[in-house]
Parts: C-alpha cells; structure tokens; sequence
C-alpha cells in the first residue's frame, strides 16, 4: 500500500481526470478534492489517470489535489451489517441521517459499522487449536435471528495463542495467533474480488419462494439465477419484495439499484413489522439492504451490486442459505454505460460497453451452492434473482439478452396480464427453468410422487388453452367443441385458481409445496369428473353453472396449515355433486 | 439569480458549438459553475460550465450563442453554482423559466438562496408515502389512487387534453387538501396559447394565490429548460419541507424538456442512445422526478404530476419509457376514447398507480376498494378482449356471458371513466363501480369470498 498524490485536470459528469500520479494501481480508491469525496480509478493512459466518483462531481475545480492510498474498493463485513441500511458504497444510511437529516450531503463519511458497539462473542476454538481459512473462532448473535459466525479470514492460519470471550467491540481482536497476526469482529473484502470456497457444489434444492407459479412451474434452484425483465408497471419490484419477504432463505441482501427512492422508505417501514414465515420473528433480523435510488451518483449505483453480492457471499461462508435480489441489474447496466461513454470508450450494441455481458457473467456467476472454507465441510449458498428493466419492454436488448445466457430461470413478465391485473403477470411460456430435472427427484421425495406429473400436465394444459384462444380469435367461441370448450374452461381455472396469486392477501402470500400441490390436485380431479360428466351426456352448460369450479377458485384463501384435510373433503364434495349432475 | 460580477474575466473564447461555447485558459473554474457571458454591445447572456478539461472550459449559454463573438465577447466566472432566491413572497408570482419574474412585479426579496441541483433525498429519510388524495376523477382515484408524495405522470399525446385533466386534478385536490396546499407550475417549451389557458384556470379555479408559475414559452431559449424544472422543485422542497405546505408540482411539457437534454448532448459530440437521446436521460430525469417525496419528521409533501407527449402516441418511445420507468405509476390518454368524446380520456389498462395499495382502504378510503377495482380491471379487460372478438366474429359469434361483458366495457368507458367536468368522491366513485360490476354475474361469483 502505497500513498500517491496527483492534480485534477478534467471533469466530465461521474469521471475526473488526474494527471501526476506516481505508479497509480489499477481500480484502487482515491480521495477527490477538497471536499475529499471517494472514486476509484477505472483508466491509466499515460500520465492521464481517470476516476469514477461516487459522489456528485459539481463544484469540483482543476488542479484540485486527490490521494490514492493503493486500496481496491472494498466493504467492511462483520456484526452490525444485519437489519443496516447502506449506500452503494455501504454508506451507513441511517447515521447519515442522524447526522445530515433529509438530504444526503456531499462528502458525509461514516464507517459502514459501528466500531465501538460490543458484542457477546462466544468462542469455539481455543488456545493451541491450529485453524486455517474459514474455520468458525467463535460466534455473535447478531440478530434473534441470526447468529453470526466470526470465521478466520482467506489466507490466515497458524496456532491459536490467545482467545477471547464475552464482550468485544469491532476495535478489538478476538483471536490471536502464532507470529502475532490477529484477527478481529471485523473483515475488510474488495467488492471486485469473488470470496473464495472450497468447491461449487450442483444444484439439488428448490430455493423456496412461496410463489406457486415460480415454486411449481418456474422452480429456481438454491444457488441459482433468475431473471424477471419486465417492462414498467409489470410488477418486477413486487416480485422482488415478495421474495424477499417470504421466500425461505436464512439470510436476505437487498440491492435497490438505481430504483425509486419511495418504494425504499416502503421496504425499511414494513420489514420491521412483517414476521419472515419461517421463525416468525421480524423480516428486518434477516435483511441487508443496499441502496443507490436512481437520484444518487451513477457510479456508486455501478458499485451498489458489487457490494451486496460481496455481502452475499460473506454470509454464505457462514454457511447460511442468501437471496441476493438486485432490483434491476438494467439500472447497473446504465450506470456502467454512462461511465463508459463518459471515457470516450468504443461504444457494442445499443451504447452499452462491449465487455458488459462479460461483466454481467461475473456478476451472476457469483451465485452458487457452495462448500465453504472450513474444517467443518459445511455448505452454503447464493441465490440472485434481479430484475432487468428493458427499454420500451422489448426483451432483445442487451441487457436482458445477456443475462439470458447466465440466467438458470428466466420469469418473463408481460404487460397484457398485469393489464388485466393477473399478478405475478408471468407469461408462463415464454418463461423457463433450467433447473427443472435437475430437482425432479426432490419434487418426487420432498411433496409427492406425482407432482412432476401433475406439472407436465399443467404445461401441456397450458400450452393447449393458448391454441384454442387462437381459435376462438377465429371461429368464436359457440363454434368451439364441447370438450375443447371444456379445456378451455379447465385451464381458464389453472390461470385463475393456481398461476395468480395476491401477493398483498394475508393467506396467500406465501404458499406452502403442500398447498401448491393439492390446489394443482383438485383442478385436475375438477377436469376429470367434468370430462366424464361430459361424456355421460351431462350438458356443458349445467358443468359450467356448477358453483365447484367458484370454490376451487377460493382454495387460495386456505391457510396452509390443514390444506391437504380441508382439500382432501372439497375433492370429495367435487366428485359427489358431479355424479349428481343430471343427464339430457 | 443574482450574479455578482468578480474581477476574473476571459477574452478566450475559441469555438461556438450551437449553444456551447468553448473557454480557454480559464483558471480554477468549477462543474457548474455559472459565468456570464458579455457580448461586445454589452447584452449579458448567462452560461454554465459542463465540463473542464485542463484549463478549457466548456459553456452552455441558456440564451443561445447567437451574435456571440469570438474575439470581443468576454465570460465572467462567478465562482457560484445554479441558485434560486427562495421566499413565501413567490406565492401569486409568474416567473420566467430562469426564475426572473416577467408578470411586472418587482423582484422578490429572498430568505435564502438555493442549489437548484438539489441533493439526493436520503432513502432512510423517507417517509412511507400513505395519505390518500382524493382527485374527484374516478378513474385515479378508484382505480389508480393518488398519494402525497407519490410523482404520478401523465402520458399524454398531442392534441388530446392532458392540460385540462391535470388542472381540474389541481382544483380538485385543492378543495380535498389542508390550507396549506401550494400549487407550483414548472412549463417548459409551451405555446403562448396554453400559457394564457394555464394562468386563465388557475385564475377562475381561485388558485392563484396558492400557485407559482415558471414559464418558459417555445420561443424562449431552450437551454433554459433545463433548468426550468430544477428551479420549480428547489421552490416545492424549501416550501414543503421548511414551510409545511403540500405541493403539488405539475410540469409540462417532459418531451420539450428531454429535447434540449439532446440538443446540448449533440453539441457535446455525445455518443447518442436510442433515437438521439443521451445515454444518461434516465439518471437525469431520475434527479428530478425522485424529488417528489415526504421527510420524515417534516410535515409536508412533494407530489410530482409531469405532463409528457408521446410522439405518434408511442408508449415505448424512450420518453414515456424511461419516466415510466422511474415514476410510480402513469395515467395513460387515449386518442381512441377522445374520439369517442369521453372525457377524461384516460384509457385505465396500461394506467397504473404502485402507491395505491398504501393509501387505499379501511380508514383510508373504505375496506374492499382493491377488491372493487382490481374487478373492474378484470372486467373491463375482458370486455376489451370480447370488442376485439366481434370486429372478427362478428356478435353473432357470441355466447351470452361475452356479449354482457362487452355491455360492460361500454358502461364503463361512458359513465365510470367518462365523467367530465365532475367532482365526485371517493364514495361516490366505488358506489359507481359496484353498480356496474351488478351486470356482470359471474364476477361476482368467481371473485365473492
């Protein structure tokens, strides 16, 4: 680490240009001006060195002084990071707003953890103990929630010399080993650097939303991708929010990048009051959230991503299950652009830079299942579902095409359903999973036998209500076959009863496998007794009036706990009116 | 503004670039930094510097840079960022896009002087925006529910009236709001013709008092719509969050705004975005639609209705794209229902209001709202699909259930959406709906809990 200093010699928008630096390095931060705002430095042509800020560059003059320390960007991890409101440089939010009130002002500095706060440290190793990179020292609960695992940073190991235990505050160290290295409450990580793991391991695991359209049909994998492009107002922030709200992951970091600032002010105010499904206690405990809104500088917004995913990971080294959900990674792109064309750089396709799906590939592939550093061999993941915003919704952009290649899960949203206010308004098929066989045999061994089968049946039903609405566009609907017009009706209910789902009722928000799978089990007995009916020479007509297929519909507003019970006796109800139902 | 002269000056004008001036030799000059530019017969034009690079400067000149000379015109750096005086005084006051008054009052006497850049809002400073603000418009306020605090476009195409919907939503809310209501009108490129129709209505909606009016007029510099909005914002914070006053802010027109942001990016030699617009229009207006807001702490709001014409009515068009994008919702015109003449001509399917769900319901508005209009969109979308099945089958083709559907549509467009010039309340808008929901019976049974 090294100290230079140089002179401004240029501002355009997010970027300042330096000249007189002595052996500058390569993506290391820097403090600009008088004001001593912080930038990074992306460009090194001769003496001519170029920074992005990370804060509003006005005011700023020529031949002002900036300092490089020889530091890359990095985040400061450890306890306190949970129920913490950040920047896009994890910026501490909140004491930024202690101290500066509404307005985040220029050059307000804050260490993004509280340094002096103690914390109970339990220790698990103690002295004459040999640990290496990932060990677990000792633990912190950090949250009621979450227990926070202080684990030996990469590339550290040696011989414990001395321990602590009970109170300790991030200034201190907790462990101390052989050759004097210590090691404290606190790591500092580059946000650039991926945090290294013993192994990838496959995909085996649902990673559970509680969506029915995305647990069922559109499953994504635990240390999988998903993609939701969708344009505006088809709902990708409430996809996003209903994920981080219910999904069952141990841990959530909540990237809101280049987004609004109010929908913000929405997430910090409900999560303290909403109960996460799993332990019942508040959704905050579990929660990081990382925000630039779309106000704040373009070239934090660049680094907002970086920082929680390095988040991400850090809490998956403890061995805890992580979402990562980006919402929308189109914003970064932008970011990315501006800064790119501010550097005067060969503009790819749509002025985007031409390494940005090469950027976007590293992004996403930091997600994963993974065996974590550590003696113990314990596992741990990241889950990244971001949002992509294409321009004018049109999904054969940049942006959305890249991640297409990276993505495992593609959600599709169209304006036509949210239109029509089906929510989540994905348009089933156009969407895809690609995670599906490789979790069939926990569908099989963790829900039911036949559920796999029952999804394949949806899909074919699905895909056979779409070439008869073409028909219908045709020859109307009275000219249709009786029991076309009954498959009609029966995937008009799939739609209705199983693909939408209210993400703002109390009892449907989140959807155990259990409920999924008995609602998909009772529209199908519906279309079995319905067909045979049919063919006995029951009227459509007296099918379609039969008030089963209302009551299936409003199987949702079930509670999970009971369903198979309660759904077991309407099935039963199903078949007896049927057989009840009168011939011509 | 007021633009002290100080002694550094430059002769060093090298090239004029449409409304950019390049300035050599310039010394300690700063991003933003406002300079004005004096012309050899002594006209003072102002200008802001946009970028340095070594001791070149460049200069956009808000009155453009024609008959500037390149030997005898001098800049004058000012050592000053953007500002505007800010005082109560301003209420009753029509002001130039620049912030010069031009209704031949005297200047007004400022309290302060303010950034019009503003600073980000800090997301943890935010208050949840949940206080409903009744429009008397059905389809906002049944439909697409406005909240203080929320920015709320209006997408507009030419010729169809976005200009009247949005005043009679200013003389509405007004009589639903507190005393502290405080209208403030930023118009950015409009005709002589809309002009005397905004002062005129706001005059008879007896609002005048509580308004404040920018204009900047199609003649008037183009440069000077880029700050126009910025000005008009800066005067709603000090308003809204020093003085406790809920400011509605209507801008118009965006699409005159988002021009001269192209023009000044093709005079910078920018590598354009799609169709010519910069590739950072998107952060740029981000910077001025995220201002609307609430503190928390303060008592008042901000709440932002941008009025914005789709070119050829185009909704993907990168204008309505990116505001779409960032603001919390749209209220979408239809030629097709103004043809009809129903007005409003709000065509409700690709509206939307993301705030809603917080300022609707129990206590709010009434329990079952989000019931009573998420049918009717299901309703009415069904209709839609029904209308475009007879242009093809013709009615005939029709089973009973489709042809009361398409009965449905019609109703609503005429009596729900088409309400012209009345005020009705939130009751009076929901009584409406249920009323025409009674005609669709499977409805009610599919959705009945």
């Amino acid at each position: 680490m090294k100290e230079t200093r140089g002179k401004i010699f240029g501002v355009a928008g997010p970027t300042v240009m330096v000249k007189g630096m002595t052996g500058p390095v390569m993506n290391t931060v820097c403090l600009v001006g008088k004001q001593g705002l912080l930038g990074e430095i992306i460009r090194i042509k001769g003496e001519l060195v170029t920074l992005q800020v990370y804060e509003d560059t006005s005011g700023i003059s020529v031949g002002e002084e900036v300092i490089s320390y020889g530091i890359p960007l990095s985040v400061t991890l450890g306890p306190g990071l949970l129920t913490g409101i950040f920047d896009g440089i994890q910026r501490p939010l909140e004491k930024i707003r202690a101290a500066a009130g509404g307005f985040i002002t220029r050059g307000i500095k804050f260490e993004a953890l509280d340094i002096d706060r103690k914390w109970e440290f339990t220790p698990l190793k103690e002295k004459g103990d040999y640990v290496g990179p990932g060990d677990i020292l000792g633990t912190v609960q950090e949250t009621e929630r979450i227990v926070h695992k202080i684990m030996v940073p990469p590339g550290l190991s040696g011989t414990i010399t001395e321990m602590k235990s009970g109170e300790v505050s991030g200034a201190e160290y907790v462990c101390m080993l052989e050759k004097g290295k210590f090691i404290g409450l606190f790591q500092e990580w580059p946000v650039r650097k991926p945090r290294p793991f013993s192994a990838k391991l496959p995909p085996s695991t649902p990673f559970i939303t509680g969506q029915r359209v995305f647990d069922t049909l559109l499953p994504v994998a635990e240390g999988g991708t998903a993609i939701v492009p969708g344009g505006f107002g088809t709902g990708k922030t409430v996809v996003e929010q209903t994920i981080a709200k219910f999904s069952r992951s141990d841990i959530v970091i909540y990237v809101g990048c280049g987004e609004r600032g109010n929908e913000m002010s929405e997430i910090l105010s409900d999560f303290p009051a909403l109960k996460d499904p799993t332990s019942g206690l508040p959704l905050s405990l579990r929660t990081v959230i990382v925000v630039n809104t779309s106000n704040m500088p373009v070239a934090a917004r660049e680094a907002s991503i970086f920082t929680g995913i390095t988040i991400a990971e850090y809490f998956r080294d403890m061995g805890y299950s992580v979402a990562m959900l980006a919402d929308s990674i189109s914003r970064w792109a932008e970011a990315l652009r501006e800064i790119s064309s501010r550097l005067e750089e060969m503009p790819g396709e749509e002025g985007f830079p031409p390494y940005l799906a090469t950027q976007l590939g590293i992004f996403y592939e930091r997600s994963g299942k993974v065996r974590c550093l550590g003696s113990d061999a314990r596992t741990g993941s990241v889950t990244v579902i971001s949002a992509v915003s294409p321009p004018g919704g049109d999904f054969s952009e940049p942006v959305t095409q890249a991640s297409l290649r990276f993505a495992g899960s593609l959600w599709a949203l169209d304006p036509d359903l949210a239109y029509r206010r089906h929510f989540p308004a994905v348009n089933w098929l156009a969407s895809f999973s690609l995670y599906q066989a490789e979790l069939n045999d926990w569908f099989g061994e963790n829900v039911a036998e036949d559920m796999v089968k029952l999804r394949g049946r949806l899909y074919s039903l699905l895909q056979r209500q779409t070439e008869l609405r073409d028909i219908i566009q045709i020859i109307g609907v009275e000219a249709l076959q009786e029991s076309d017009r009954l498959t009609l009706e029966a995937a008009n209910l799939a739609t209705e009863a199983f693909l939408k789902q209210s993400a703002f009722s109390e009892v449907d928000a989140f959807n155990t496998y259990e409920k999924q799978y008995w609602i998909l089990k009772a529209i199908f007995a519906f279309m079995e007794c319905a067909e045979a009916a049919l063919k006995r020479g029951v009227y459509i007509e007296t099918i379609l009036e039969n008030p089963v297929r209302g009551r299936i519909n409003r199987m949702k507003d079930f509670a999970n706990e009971g369903f198979q019970a309660r759904a077991e006796e309407m099935m039963r109800d199903i078949e007896n009116e049927f057989t009840m139902l009168e011939e011509k | 503004m007021p633009i002290d002269l100080i002694e550094r000056q430059y002769r060093t004008i090298s090239s004029i670039s449409g409304p950019l001036i390049f300035v050599e030799k310039l010394s300690g000059g700063s991003l933003g930094e406002m300079c004005v530019v004096e012309l050899a017969d002594g006209e003072k034009r102002i200008g802001q510097i946009l970028q340095l690079m070594g001791t070149t400067a460049i200069v956009q000149v808000l009155q453009g840079t024609s008959g500037i000379d390149s030997e005898a015109s001098r800049v004058f750096p000012t050592g000053q960022t953007a500002r505007i005086g800010v005082s109560k005084e301003l209420f009753g006051r029509v002001l130039n896009g620049f912030g010069e008054p031009i209704d031949g009052l005297p200047p007004i006497v400022p309290d302060e002087y303010l950034d019009i850049s503003g600073l980000p809002m800090n997301p943890a400073s935010r208050e949840k925006p949940d206080f409903f603000v009744q429009t008397g418009i059905s389809a906002i306020d049944g439909l697409n529910t406005l909240v203080r605090g929320q920015k709320l476009p209006i997408f507009s195409g030419a010729g169809l009236p976005a200009k009247e919907l949005a005043l009679q939503i200013v003389r509405q809310a007004r009589v639903s709001e507190t005393a502290d209501f405080a209208v403030i009108l930023g118009a950015m490129g409009i005709t002589s013709r809309e002009d005397f129709f905004f002062r005129k209505s706001l005059q008879e909606a007896g609002a005048l008092e509580r308004t404040i009016a920018f204009i900047n007029q199609v003649s008037d510099p183009t440069i000077e719509r880029l700050f126009t909005p910025r000005i008009a914002l800066t005067v709603a914070e000090y308003l809204a969050f020093e003085h406790g006053y809920h400011v509605m802010v209507v801008l118009t027109d965006m699409t005159s705004y988002c021009e001269s942001l192209r023009e000044i990016g093709s005079a910078r030699e920018e590598i354009p975005g799609r169709r010519s617009y910069p590739g950072y229009m998107y952060t740029d207006l981000a910077t001025l639609y995220e201002r609307a807001g609430r503190l928390k702490g303060r008592k008042g709001s901000v709440t932002l209705m941008p009025i914005l014409t789709m070119p050829d009515d185009d909704i993907t068009h990168p204008i309505p794209d990116l505001t779409g994008y960032i603001t919390e919702g749209q209220i979408v015109l239809s030629r097709a229902l103004h043809r009809k003449g129903i007005y409003p001509p709000v065509d409700v399917l690709p509206c939307l209001s993301r705030l809603m769900g917080l300022g609707i319901g129990e206590g709010k508005t009434r329990d079952g709202h989000r019931k009573i209009s998420d049918q009717l969109y299901s309703a009415y979308a069904r209709g839609m699909d029904v209308r475009r099945l007879v242009t093809i089958v013709g009615e005939e083709g029709l089973s009973d259930l489709d042809r009361k559907y398409l009965e449905f549509a019609d109703a609503f467009e005429r009596k729900f959406v088409g309400q012209g010039e009345a005020d009705r309340s939130i009751d009076e808008t929901l009584d409406l709906g249920l009323e025409l929901l009674k005609s669709v019976p499977e409805m009610e049974a599919v959705r009945r809990k």
